[in-house]
């Protein structure tokens, strides 16, 4: 039997030295990097708080009002909800560019079925959550079984779900007098209660719920880790014998429901039904989602990172607005922090390999 | 039924497998015996990975039949073979690099709350698996990962190995198939990892090992299974047959003795 002597080039570590380094030895860069790692969402809430700060320092009173700064939950309440479905499809290193219109698609549902027709309320409610449920399924057939890309099966949905939306509507509004008329209900998540100087609209208590609720599945449930698993290693995740189809298809139904709940809160927030909403919503859920440092690539990232990115675009938005600053300012900062985002992402992603 | 040195634990007799006109295997035969390490050696392209999988159900033989304790049995899925006992611990680890170190180990069959929520949307019971997580790594001596939560992309290669190893062992209630384990190891790495199937081999559960590494199958293998052209060319006592010798069998340098 021979042996095992390893080559006199190879230098073997004496028997006293630790197994590992520990992390304090290691240089700097990639200690960062393992900090980063284990709380990524240390970059965002950082961001969140500096810009916050920042535009308290310059703007001042006007924008450290309690009543501004629950404006600014309340402007972003609608994206976020949105970004809770982006959130999931990214997870799973897919994209979901149909989010926005089936939102709004599934909030023509409710307006057309419970004003122009007459339905029930609640049934228009449901009919609506069945058209997201629907629409979602729609997505993940064509990622599952046709296995289309998804940035392609969903670029071919929003278009379908957009002309879907403009048909049922006749592209006409259903204004908000209508709908507190005949059903008062679809505007729900806009009504609120006042707490001292601060507006707490239902809207938002949902989206705390929600995110609760999506949170849970996604961290303490069986579920949650293949969705982690699957976005992370697809190949890992089939040998564990995690059934992949199934687990992204239960994503997009998912998501198409939570759309639905986009949708209605989305009357809430603008009182009207109208088609024409929601055209950037997509693009924008993707920038919350990034931008509070869930990788595109899949299997890393938060619900909570979601709210935080949602959270930093409005901020950026309300301060630059309310500093007089022009609209194109406020573009070119969001795209400055997309990138910022991925650089970072892609800092996290080299440690893995 | 109990397990005597006569009757294979897993046993396979002529297997075929052909791909097109490419004959993967070609009557090959196998047998693993309780408590045993068997090393399984063969040239590139021999065969080797298809046994294995035609062994795990990942893929399934034209002609042949497998028994399982004498029992014959059909996988039609790498899930009806881990059913049967039978883990695999693949040459790319199958490890969620995101995930941490308990989840990796518990991925595909979380352990659920026996609460309502466990029972209603498959709530995990993290204490649990934490715990039996760590039991299992202080069982087989891999104490060295400093917590259990930690992410598996934070660790070594030969601690990701450690822990694909410690996952099969979990799980493994009959046979451990390893392939290639050290093939991207260092030195060192190599040493913890051969150490460990040894650790695993003292459990009771046997092993086939599957590696281009002469050196690390003759050190822990019982007996060696040489694969050659799609079947099993002969099978060696590594006690008693040189490595240069086995090389050439393998590559058909040499005639079997």
């Amino acid at each position: 039997m021979v042996g095992i002597s390893p080559p006199p080039n190879i230098r073997v570590a004496p028997a006293d030295e630790p197994d590992f380094p520990s992390f304090g030895d290691t240089r700097s860069l990639k200690r960062l990097r393992l900090i980063l790692q284990s709380f990524p969402s240390v970059v965002s809430v950082a961001v969140l708080i500096a810009s916050i700060l920042a535009f308290g320092i310059v703007i001042g009173s006007h924008f450290f009002t309690p009543f501004n700064l629950s404006l600014v939950l309340q402007q972003v309440t609608v994206i976020s909800v949105l970004g809770a479905a982006q959130t999931l499809v990214i997870l799973t290193a897919g994209i979901d560019l149909s989010v926005g219109a089936l939102m709004v698609l599934c909030s023509v549902v409710m307006g057309v079925l419970a004003v122009d027709v007459g339905w029930p309320p609640i049934l228009a409610v449901l009919m609506a959550f069945f058209a997201g449920a629907a629409g979602g399924a729609l997505n993940g057939v064509l990622v599952t079984f046709a296995k289309l890309p998804p940035f392609i099966a969903t670029l071919g949905t929003w278009n379908v779900f957009l002309a879907l939306e403009l048909w049922y509507s006749g592209s006409q509004t259903i204004v908000s007098q209508n709908i507190l008329n005949r059903a008062p209900i679809l505007q729900f998540f806009g009504n609120g209660t006042n707490v001292g100087p601060v507006r707490v609209t239902w809207g938002e208590l949902l989206l705390f719920a929600l995110f609760g609720i999506v949170w849970f599945f996604l961290d303490r449930t069986a579920w949650g880790r293949h969705v982690y698993a699957v976005g992370d290693d697809a190949e890992a995740a089939r040998l564990a014998g995690i059934n992949i189809d199934r687990v992204l298809l239960s994503i997009y139904v998912a998501a198409g429901v939570i759309c639905a709940i986009a949708g209605w809160v989305l009357i809430g927030r603008i009182g009207s039904v109208t088609p024409q909403e929601g055209q950037t919503s997509n693009l924008d859920s993707i920038t919350a989602v990034v931008i509070g440092g869930t990788s595109l690539f899949g299997g890393r990232g938060s619900l909570f990172a979601t709210l935080i990115g949602a959270l930093i675009v409005g901020v950026f938005e309300n301060g630059l607005a309310l500093a007089g600053v022009d609209v194109l300012w406020q573009n070119l900062a969001i795209g400055l922090l997309i990138v910022f985002a991925v650089i970072i992402d892609q800092q996290i992603r080299k440690l893995s390999t | 039924m109990s397990v005597t040195s006569d009757v294979p634990l897993l046993q396979a007799r002529s297997l075929v497998k052909h791909y097109g006109h490419v004959v993967a295997l070609d009557r090959a035969d196998f047998e693993l015996y309780a408590g045993e390490i068997l090393g399984l050696i063969g040239d590139n392209g021999a065969g080797k990975s298809t046994l294995i999988k035609a062994l795990t159900g990942a893929v399934i033989p034209d002609q042949g039949e497998i028994l399982l304790d004498g029992e014959p049995v059909k996988f039609r899925s790498p899930l009806d073979a881990r059913r049967a006992g039978i883990e695999t611990v693949y040459q790319t680890l199958a490890l969620a690099p995101a995930l941490s170190i308990a989840d990796n180990l518990f991925l595909g069959r979380e352990q659920r709350s026996r609460g309502i929520l466990g029972k209603l949307v498959g709530a995990l019971d993290r204490g649990a698996m934490q715990q039996r997580a760590q039991d299992e790594l202080n069982q087989l001596g891999i104490m060295t990962v400093q917590s259990i939560r930690q992410t598996v992309e934070t660790l070594s290669g030969g601690q990701r190995q450690a822990i694909a190893v410690a996952r099969a062992a979990a799980f493994g209630t009959r046979i451990v198939m390893m392939d290639e384990p050290t093939a991207a190891l260092g030195v060192r790495e190599s040493r913890r990892v051969l150490d460990l199937i040894l650790t695993v081999k003292g459990r009771g559960l046997p092993i086939v090992l599957i590696s281009h590494n002469m050196p690390h199958v003759f050190e822990v293998a019982d007996r060696v299974h040489i694969h050659r052209l799609g079947r099993r060319l002969t099978v060696v006592d590594p006690k008693s047959c040189s490595m240069s010798d086995a090389v050439a069998m393998m590559t058909g340098a040499m005639a079997v003795a």
